[in-house]
């Protein structure tokens, strides 16, 4: 049997056509019996990294599980935007209750499913950051700590978009909110806060945790149907860019989820049972200002008088998860990705 | 079969009789020993298929018996005071998507200043919430009202909270007539949910109504609580002819046929209530006493049609709305709107103080007297009172009143402690 190497041709993201690749490699949204799970017509904004992440994440989800699954929604932007009074744009067993207690409506359902004898049947929690890593933490590190049997997506925009823009505690450093305002003598968001959520996630030691963007969404696709194939507490953390709270042009919501990675500012790794086992390499290393400037809620590190050492503050925090997870290696650049098996 | 029972335990296997598939526990007294009891009935594999999950809080309690129930299984958890305030925001939610949860409330003060004795501030602060709240007298109708409150619930699909007093039933050890699994599994069919969250038929739950609906959605609910009003007395029936016992209903009442002046309450007082009545009768007074048993649903009509005939109405409640009076008065004030009846409202038994007998019938003389003033707190201690209202116009400063309070009463009871001004 000869073989022959995929060649990328996009050079600028890395990215390959479906075309390309054999069947068993394609992604599900190639697949015409994908389920769609969250239809055309939901009201997010143009260019929302959220909805295109949870379309490519459920999709996923819905495949790995021959479509026997339930999502259990958080209030945020996602429920929002997808359930405008009469209407629903989901096309799978959809259920909202409140803000902050997703993880544990999501621990009832998959006790209802084992009771009713239907234990083929998987749960999905999903929320935004601030339903993760704020007022939802206390139910998920409980769901966590029970494992119980749900994967859990958090679609982090970093602040609470939905209420128009306020910090959250995954709101980085120096980032500009309605509640961290670029004004006073350290404008922005403060640094030495916020909490790092996969990495608490691992800490309670569950099968699976892993990081994913919206610039690899092939990537994406491969850690939903790895998380599906534990039984147990997983954790499914999503970088999505967020045109209006971020303040970055529409049409650059992959390219910035691909610069949060390419710094290290947002680095992209598995775990499983509290211990990293894969990281996607940065293929080109690039300064955080590339990152930052062309991001409104960064614009004033970037006036007549730049914050040079604000950046640099910025940059340290990059170079330090570089150092943790090893993203940068001798053959990190042309290196392909891992598909897991 | 008749048992000499604590009424914890009695709840717990008559709640276990009525199958429970997911129970969710957090400890808070006085509730606790329900879910305790209910967790080794789970673990012991007797209550198969049953899932029992030990929560971080009350809020997730609540929360993972709301998933269970979206998803078809019959859920059950049990709280008190605080736990309630916690999961208050998944209450509402319970209610407002129409899932027919079970809830024993253990009825306990709330703080500040913390309290875990009895009296009715939980259950009243979450009146409005859209749940059904049953108030028993006694352990076996607490007990009783278990199996009824699963069957109202699930076929309404409104949840329901059976209101016991914390300590005063909770850990009572009395005489309960158990029933039987036979006779539950008859009286109680499988929870058959209308609407499930099932792959293979998907439906959007929870999902947002904004002004052009929610008022019909409200107004819905209004009116399947009223439809409450009329299950209720359909179902206590049905349990009746089953067991041969009177459990339940929307109100009960003892002595009221020629009464001028009635007693209204709820819950496990009004035992000590009908032993003082009983004495005035002796003494030749017309007096007889209502327990409301359906407080909500509020039975308007049944309240005013067995009040009006009387002269005076006297309400004994373990709960006030703070800067306004009585919570159950003002409920019984529009009831009896229109009636020549003279409503006089007692506030009693705050933070599990005790409401004996003899103070009973004093504040019944009183009333037989017509010298009941509208608004009465019952056994307060006005020295207290008077001393700390004038250390306040003294001194004006924030803070809690509790402390200064106890320094004034010199915990008589720490016989060594140093003493402090």
């Amino acid at each position: 049997m000869t073989t022959r190497p995929v060649r990328f041709y996009q050079v600028g993201s890395f990215a390959v056509g479906n075309r390309l690749l054999e069947d068993g490699d394609r992604t599900v949204q190639s697949d015409l019996n994908r389920a769609n799970s969250i239809d055309s017509g939901h009201r997010a904004c143009q260019g929302c990294g959220e909805a295109l992440g949870a379309r490519y994440a459920l999709d996923a989800a819905m495949r790995a599980t021959n479509g026997q699954m339930v999502a259990v929604n958080a209030t945020g932007c996602l429920e929002v935007f997808s359930t405008p009074y009469p209407e629903t744009s989901w096309r799978i067993a959809w259920l909202h209750s409140l803000f902050g207690n997703a993880p544990a409506v999501a621990t009832g359902v998959s006790a209802a499913m084992r009771v009713k004898g239907k234990p083929e049947v998987r749960v999905v929690a999903q929320a935004g950051d601030g339903g993760t890593v704020d007022i939802g933490f206390g139910c998920l590190s409980g769901m966590f700590e029970r494992n119980d049997d749900v994967l859990f997506i958090c679609y982090d925009n970093e602040g609470y978009m939905n209420t128009g823009v306020q910090r959250s505690a995954a709101t980085p450093p120096a980032a500009r909110t309605a509640t961290t305002d670029a004004v006073g003598p350290e404008p922005g968001n403060a640094f030495g806060q916020g909490k790092d959520l996969p990495r608490l996630a691992m800490a309670h030691d569950i099968a699976y945790v892993a990081t994913a963007t919206v610039a690899d969404l092939h990537d994406l696709e491969a850690k939903v149907e790895r998380a599906m194939q534990f039984r147990g507490a997983r954790y499914l953390h999503i970088l999505v860019p967020c045109p209006l709270g971020w303040g970055s042009a529409s049409d650059d919501t992959i390219h910035i989820a691909r610069l949060a990675k390419e710094t290290g500012l947002f680095p992209v790794f598995e775990a499983e049972y509290g211990k990293v086992t894969s990281v996607s390499h940065i293929r080109r290393r690039t300064p955080v200002e590339e990152y930052l400037s062309i991001q409104r809620r960064y614009a004033h590190l970037f006036g007549k008088k730049p914050r040079t050492e604000v950046i640099a503050r910025i940059q340290a925090i990059a170079d330090r998860n570089i150092e943790r997870y090893g993203l940068i290696t001798d053959e990190t650049v042309g290196a392909t990705r891992e598909v897991t098996a | 079969m008749l048992r000499q029972i604590e009424g914890s335990r009695a709840v717990a296997e008559t709640v276990a009789l009525c199958r429970p598939e997911v129970v969710c526990a957090y400890p808070i007294s006085p509730q606790t020993h329900i879910i305790e009891a209910v967790g080794v009935m789970v673990k012991s594999g007797e209550l198969a298929p049953c899932e029992f999950i030990n929560v971080e809080s009350e809020f997730a309690a609540m929360s993972v018996a709301i998933g269970a129930s979206a998803a078809g299984a019959r859920a059950y958890t049990a709280t008190s005071s605080q736990g309630l305030l916690f999961m208050m925001e998944a209450v509402y939610n319970a209610a407002g998507l129409g899932l027919p949860i079970v809830m024993t409330l253990a009825n306990r003060a709330i703080g500040a200043p913390i309290n875990i004795w009895n009296d009715h501030s939980d259950a009243m602060a979450v009146r409005d919430a859209g749940w059904i709240q049953l108030f028993a007298e006694t352990n076996q109708e607490a007990a009783d009202l278990h199996v009824q409150a699963f069957r109202l619930a699930e076929e309404l699909s409104v949840p329901v909270m059976v209101c016991m007093d914390g300590f005063i039933l909770t850990h009572a050890v009395e005489g309960v007539d158990m029933l039987d699994q036979s006779t539950v599994d008859a009286f109680l069919p499988p929870y058959e949910p209308r609407q499930v969250l099932d792959p293979d038929s998907p439906v959007s739950i929870g999902a947002m109504v904004g002004p052009e609906a929610f008022e019909e959605v409200r107004y819905l609910a209004h009116l399947r609580q009223l439809d409450a009003l009329d299950r209720i007395p359909v179902i206590a029936a049905a349990f009746e002819e089953a067991t041969g016992r009177r459990s339940g209903g929307l109100l009960s009442t003892y002595r009221t046929d020629d009464a001028e002046t009635i007693v209204v309450a709820l819950g496990s007082v009004l035992g000590t209530i009908k032993d003082a009545v009983d004495i005035r009768r002796e003494a030749g007074e017309r007096i007889g006493v209502v327990g409301i048993t359906s407080f909500r649903p509020f039975p308007f009509q049944a309240v005013r049609d067995v009040l009006c005939g009387a002269r005076q109405v006297v309400v004994i409640e373990k709960a006030f709305s703070i800067g306004f009076g009585g919570v159950l008065a003002t409920d019984l004030s529009l009831a009896l709107h229109g009636t020549d009846c003279t409503l006089r409202s007692v506030v009693a038994g705050l933070g599990g103080r005790s409401i004996t007998r003899l103070a009973l019938e004093d504040l019944f003389a009183t009333a037989a007297r017509g010298q009941l003033e509208a608004l009465t707190f019952l056994d307060l201690d006005h020295g207290v009172v008077e001393r700390e209202r004038e250390r306040m116009m003294a001194t004006r400063r924030s803070g809690p009143s509790a402390e200064n309070i106890l320094r004034d009463l010199k915990a008589p009871r720490r016989v060594g402690a140093k003493e402090k001004s």
